[in-house]
């Protein structure tokens, strides 16, 4: 699905990205708090599901060539986080929903997770 | 390794400084892009950008200051870093995933799960780690050109 669908999924607010949202395919996500396990197991080309929203959320995804982050709870890094992100072509969106309600309606349009089990 | 060439192609020096969550992460960005740009295979890239990302959050949350040392020739890729820091007391139990010292403001950061150095095992072809408790910690890591398919051994084992 594009992450314009996931916008809509999730109700989402765009932080920076707008421009590629019809475009970006995502096939799958991974959903962590714990960035230390996102960098563990997350696959490239994996769509970012957190809660944490410092500039280190950011620097993982690039690191590991993630598409996008979708931060939950309604969460929102600060302004320094989503420049950031902007430079290195990042696109970040917020949702209200809560971590298991976010990955349950993706899940429930067909996304997958990128890794099933360790 | 017999027959190897060690041609220096590129070296490049980095300094990062204890505490400077801010800034971890620009040193690996730095080589991933030099990488790219000299058109090194994207999963090597990939493989080296993480375990050097995991040395930098081990520097900021450990160590008063880190050097990174990156040293590219046609066979191997190499980042070596020393810190000055309180150094590894137990190198085999700091390896075990989930064993960690991290602080409570290391863990709301969202790292200190114990998974960094395992994880810089599992994305590099050899890693060697030497400390002195007090002094600090010098680890190599170390990845062959010509070993493509070494992350999708590892990795999805």
């Amino acid at each position: 699905m594009t992450l314009q669908e996931i916008k809509e999924i999730l109700k989402c607010d765009v932080l920076c990205g707008e421009e590629v949202l019809d475009s970006l395919q995502i096939e799958k996500a991974f959903a962590a708090d714990l960035l230390s396990d996102v960098l563990a197991y997350a696959k490239e080309g994996t769509l970012l599901l957190t809660g944490i929203t410092n500039q280190q959320v950011v620097r993982t995804v690039e690191m590991l060539e993630l598409r996008g982050i979708v931060f939950v709870r309604g969460k929102k890094p600060d302004a320094e986080t989503i420049t950031l992100a902007r430079s290195k072509n990042i696109p970040m969106l917020t949702t209200r929903y809560l971590m298991f309600e976010t990955c349950g309606r993706l899940y429930q349009r067909g996304l997958t997770g990128c890794i099933e089990c360790v | 390794m017999a027959g190897a060439d060690n041609t220096i192609l590129l070296e490049k020096t980095y300094t990062l400084q204890g505490g400077d969550f801010i800034r971890a992460g620009e040193i690996s960005s730095s080589i991933k892009k030099i990488l790219k740009e000299i058109g090194i295979d994207s999963q090597i890239i990939r493989r080296m950008a993480i375990a050097s990302f995991e040395a930098e959050i081990n520097v900021v949350c450990y160590a008063e200051q880190g050097t990174f040392n990156l040293t590219i020739t046609p066979d191997t890729l190499k980042v070596v870093v020393q810190d000055v820091g309180r150094g590894i007391a137990d190198i085999e139990l700091a390896m075990k995933e989930g064993y960690s010292t991290a602080t409570e403001q290391i863990r709301e950061m969202g790292f200190g799960a114990g998974m960094g150095l395992p994880n810089i095992k599992k994305n590099v072809d050899r890693l060697a780690i030497d400390s002195l408790v007090g002094k600090g910690t010098r680890i190599e890591m170390v990845i062959d050109m010509k070993n493509l398919n070494q992350q999708d051994d590892n990795l999805n084992g």
